[in-house]
């Protein structure tokens, strides 16, 4: 019998008589608190060592995505690390290059912020068409948005560390790199250290988890996942972008125009509904639509919904508070009567951005783009309740 | 004017001089803490395998596409295919320059498939990458003539470099790729253009 298997059944307690568990005393305490057996909430596609694995965006309430659901994408795998001999290294352009210990890095000034980290490619199975056909009516929230996770993180700003060092004036870049089994790299425009970058070593309340960069991240708030390397064991400063592959040949976009756009850091605003969602069925009555919107330049200025495919639109509720660069909650109260409609969310970030259309972004970058899909999506409400994809906006 | 008040005054001027450097406040240090150990250059040697665009940082060593086609086989073949067409959708296509790729309109149609020859902007990407990253069941093995070797194999089979070429520092960073130019910087900046 397997840890898990067990801690469960302790759980549910002794057999209470006619299953009544007032009638039975209840389970002792445990070391390590599990879900209840009847939650099933997972991550998935799992067992790729370079792949990505979506967070179940349907089944969480308020903000906070719990630290074992984070989403996954890592590009050789998840590192063993001993967070005893690892060090963080910082040279290059800097007067004196040192290395960091964890506990070394634990006695700066420390800061708690709430962020969201979503993957460049978030959206990408809504997206439709292309390398992975035609979008699938089946998606879930979970399939179509879920390479995004909000966390509250614990670190030092990186400007403080870089201090330490002494940065020459003549540095522009830093290159980031974290200790997996590809040494993945990516060079950053200095000026994030200076605004609102990161070292960070905490995930609500606890250490890093080993598949969220344990024991320590680059944070980058609002930028695309892959910028904010995990397991960070080095920073160089330099002049000009090193050019890794993962700056090149991936994480690059596309353009219509014969171009592509690269050093595309910033993750545009963008909202989803994650109920009613599929595979959920309806009842006619009132229910309310919930889901999450979040802008890599800031704060959530509003959400819009729409429950009449996209003929009148009204203002969600945001629930507070509003943080810049972190998932907002919003809701609705819908009273269904049983027509078939689409349902639509629409958010507006502080900087004035309008969540597009898919039409309005293929307009501008061509159906062929890879990264940063933010479109409007929407689920279409069947008379007989069932609820399913629609991603043709 | 007392002496104190001169001197006050003149670093106030050399502060503003700095100022006026072009940078930004912002980089102003604010203060340090005297943590962290100094590193020494065999520990900064030891970790910084990174490759720039221009050359910097590429190893003393040397290879041949004849020699980088022998490693190849035995080291990426079995993932990348026994002529760089990879196997989707885990390992790349690497080799390929038909023509119904070329002319970079990967935005129009997201099946065209990119390789080394149509996409990659920096011939030392190729080099960075193989040698931090590849084989993937042994990343970090391979002596640098093997890592110029296969990097002068990938780059001649998508008729970067002739075949003969004897690739080392100077030859790579002397590379220049067919689509380099097509790569432009980020020009979304939020506001109510969608771009």
């Amino acid at each position: 019998m397997s840890r898990e298997r067990e801690s469960a059944e302790v759980l549910v307690g002794q057999s209470a008589p006619d299953g009544d568990p007032t009638k039975a005393p209840g389970a002792p305490t445990t070391p390590v608190g599990t879900r209840s057996p009847s939650i099933t909430s997972a991550r998935g596609p799992t067992g790729s060592s370079s792949g990505s694995s979506f967070t179940p965006l349907q089944d969480f309430s308020g903000t906070i995505t719990p630290s074992d659901l984070h989403f996954e994408v890592h590009h050789a795998g998840v590192p063993a690390i001993d967070p005893a001999k690892h060090t963080l290294l910082i040279h290059g352009l800097v007067d004196k290059p040192l290395l960091f210990s964890l506990a070394d890095l634990k006695r700066f000034p420390q800061v708690t912020r709430v962020y969201f980290i979503e993957c460049a490619g978030n959206g990408v199975l809504g997206w439709g068409d292309g390398l992975f056909g035609k979008p699938n009516p089946g998606l879930t929230p979970q399939q179509l948005a879920g390479l995004t996770s909000n966390s509250e993180w614990t670190g030092v700003p990186l400007k403080i560390v870089l201090d330490e060092a002494g940065v020459s004036r003549r540095a522009k870049w830093f290159l980031a790199e974290g200790g997996d089994a590809c040494l993945m790299a990516r060079s950053i425009p200095l000026e994030k250290a200076y605004d609102d970058a990161l070292i960070v070593w905490a995930q609500n309340g606890e250490a890093l988890r080993p598949a969220q960069g344990f024991p320590m991240r680059l944070l980058l708030p609002g930028w695309e996942g892959s910028a904010n390397v995990k397991w960070l064991r080095r920073l160089e400063l330099g002049t000009r972008p090193w050019m890794t592959r993962w700056e090149t040949a991936t994480y690059t976009d596309p353009l219509a125009n014969g171009t592509a756009r690269q050093f595309s850091f910033e993750m545009d605003a963008r909202s989803v509904i994650t109920t009613p969602a599929h595979p959920e069925t309806i009842t006619r009555g009132w229910r309310q639509i919930s889901g999450l919107a979040w802008s890599g330049r800031g704060k959530i200025a509003r959400v819009e919904i729409s429950t009449d495919s996209g003929q009148t639109w009204s203002r969600a509720r945001l629930e507070e508070p509003v943080r810049s660069k972190a998932h907002t909650r919003f809701t609705h109260m819908w009273d269904w009567k049983g027509e078939e409609t689409i349902i639509y969310s629409r958010a507006t970030d502080e900087t004035g951005y309008v969540q597009p259309t898919r039409a309005q972004l293929i307009r501008v970058r061509g159906a062929g783009t890879q990264y940063h899909f933010n479109p409007i999506y929407g689920w279409r409400v069947l008379p007989n309740g069932r609820v399913f994809f629609f991603g043709a906006t | 004017m007392s002496r104190r008040l001169l001197r006050v005054m003149s670093i106030c001027i050399l502060a503003s001089c700095r100022n006026r450097g072009g940078d930004t406040d912002a980089r102003e240090p604010q203060r340090t803490y005297g943590l962290g150990a100094t590193a020494t250059a065999a520990q900064i040697a030891a970790v910084d395998v990174d490759v720039g665009p221009d050359g910097a940082g590429l190893p003393p060593g040397h290879g041949t596409p004849n020699e980088g086609q022998v490693i190849y086989a035995r080291q990426c073949a079995s993932c990348h295919g026994d002529r760089g067409e990879g196997k989707a959708p885990l390992y790349p296509r690497l080799v390929g320059r038909d023509p119904i790729a070329e002319g970079f309109r990967f935005g129009q149609d997201e099946r065209l498939p990119k390789t080394i020859g149509n996409y990659w902007p920096y011939a030392t990407t190729v080099f960075d990458y193989v040698r931090r990253a590849m084989p993937l069941n042994a990343p970090g093995s391979l002596t640098n003539d093997e890592v110029y070797a296969v990097t002068a194999f990938l780059l001649s089979a998508n008729q970067i470099v002739p075949g003969e070429t004897i690739l080392d520092s100077a030859k790579l960073a002397a590379v220049r790729m067919p689509y380099a130019n097509r790569f432009v910087k980020d020009d979304r900046k939020g506001g109510r253009e969608v771009r």
